[in-house]
């Protein structure tokens, strides 16, 4: 059995919290760039130059990217054949945000819902546990900032609809949140599983590579249909018009009861933050 | 589309000339408040009590920044999504607020208090926190310390890059979805 110390948790996650609020990273970076090409609308061009611009300083200054440092998402695969010593991982990872948020001057933004008081630190992380062979330990952290999540639904379509109901009701998500959610944004669609289960994994998503291929060749042409579906919305940058309404679409699927066919919509804004470090 | 250099405290004149689509860059104080501020603002106006600043030609900002770090005035600074202040804006506005800035949508009730009053909805670019940051010359927490990020601090800003969303004349410069085409 692998040992993992306490203290190397607490630093990686710490640390990743910082970068990734302060240096976008480089798959995002390509995909605004491209965005900014092909482009023709002045206005949608300004916007993307201007994001282009924030990334740059962020990195150069470490303030970062956005106000909205999110609430701290984690997923979390801890293989068989290792474990933490000196603490409990919970715990652990919730003091890395502390420790990050606080020495990286991020915003903490978890407060009680009803009260709305501010936890003050940040914490506590929503993890999600996964037990997987191996002696490793994988952590991603995401940055999830409210505007986006607040856009984002979960519902229990009737298996009928099937993948045309499923396109209609993603596709309208999007195109009623509008400019709400910073687009261009990129959208995990967990189809699948229960009711929290698709949510879950339709955020899951939202770690992959924006350029990267789903291994499935017809989840992958799902996903190209549904991306150029929403492009022809034109909502484009901010809202402003324009090519570029969502730079990816990820799904993630998950067989499910026969008498359902649970959906869920995560909308992401274009300041996708989120690192992984592998103990 | 035009471009204007203005001044807080904001007149109906210079309101009166913009048109969705401008481009404004804003010099002089501004106000932050979200939502736990907007609510508290309500709650000292329904007890008949006075506000930490004067409305009469205001902008607020729907903005909590991050932390300032040594050195710099302010944290980053983007603004948030504003339809949550949506409820709040209005009364606003009928009591001399003359601007909002935030990103998103607003509701035809804070459309109709535009026109009726002589409002204009600004959109500063959401997810460019650190680059706004830059306009914002000071900042200085006026009330509601306890709010954390959500307090409501006074902004020096210099030439704050902004763009009319909503004019005072009905104009709105947000794309309608063109669903016919995606679905």
């Amino acid at each position: 059995m692998r040992e993992i110390q306490a203290a190397e948790v607490v630093e990686a996650v710490a640390r990743m919290c910082v970068r990734a609020n302060t240096e976008l990273p480089q798959d995002v970076r390509n995909k605004l760039e491209q965005a900014r090409t092909e482009e023709t609308s002045p206005s949608a061009k300004e916007v993307l130059r201007q994001l282009l611009e924030n990334a740059d300083l962020s990195k150069e200054t470490k303030l970062p990217l956005c106000q909205d440092c999110g609430l701290a998402v984690f997923y979390v695969e801890v293989g068989d054949d290792c474990r933490v010593v000196g603490g409990n991982l919970r715990e652990l990872i919730n003091e890395g945000v502390r420790k990050g948020y606080d020495e990286g001057f991020l915003r903490k933004s978890a407060c009680d819902p009803l009260t709305r008081a501010n936890t003050g630190d940040g914490t506590p992380a929503v993890i999600h546990f996964d037990m997987v062979p191996g002696d490793k330990l994988t952590i991603s952290y995401m940055a999830k900032g409210g505007g986006a999540e607040n856009m984002s639904r979960v519902t229990m379509l009737a298996p009928a609809q099937g993948w045309e109901g499923i396109k209609e009701f993603v596709i309208k998500r999007v195109a009623e949140a509008g400019p709400n959610p910073c687009p261009p944004t990129i959208i995990g669609v967990g189809i699948g599983g229960t009711f929290e289960h698709a949510a879950k994994i339709a955020k899951r998503g939202l770690l992959r590579k924006l350029d990267d291929t789903h291994t499935d060749p017809e989840i992958a042409a799902k996903e190209k249909e549904l991306e150029d579906a929403i492009n022809r919305l034109g909502i484009g940058p901010m809202g402003l018009g324009g090519k570029t309404t969502v730079l990816s679409v990820k799904i993630s699927m998950e067989p499910c009861h026969l008498a359902s066919l649970p959906l869920a919509v995560n909308v992401q804004c274009h300041s996708q933050r989120h690192e992984e470090v592998v103990l | 589309m035009a471009e204007y250099k203005l001044n807080t405290p904001l007149t109906d004149d210079d309101i009166e000339q913009l048109k969705a689509g401008d481009v404004v860059f804003l010099t002089g104080t501004i106000h932050s408040a979200r939502d736990a501020a907007h609510k508290k603002l309500f709650d000292l106006l329904d007890a008949g009590k006075e506000l930490p600043f004067d409305l009469e030609g205001a902008a607020i900002y729907y903005v909590g920044p991050s932390p300032a770090p040594p050195g710099r005035p302010i944290g980053a600074a983007g603004p948030t999504t504003s339809y949550r202040m949506d409820t709040y804006a209005p009364r606003l506005h009928s009591l001399g607020m003359k601007a909002s800035i935030g990103k998103g949508k607003r509701n035809d009730e804070v459309k109709a208090a535009m026109k009726e009053h002589k409002g204009v909805y600004f959109g500063a670019t959401g997810g460019a926190g650190a680059l706004l940051s830059n306009s914002i010359v000071e900042s200085t927490v006026i009330a509601f310390d306890e709010l954390g990020p959500e307090a409501v601090r006074a902004m020096k800003v210099k030439d704050f890059p902004l763009l009319v969303i909503n004019d005072c004349h009905g104009g709105e410069l947000y794309v309608k979805p063109d669903l016919d085409a995606a679905l």
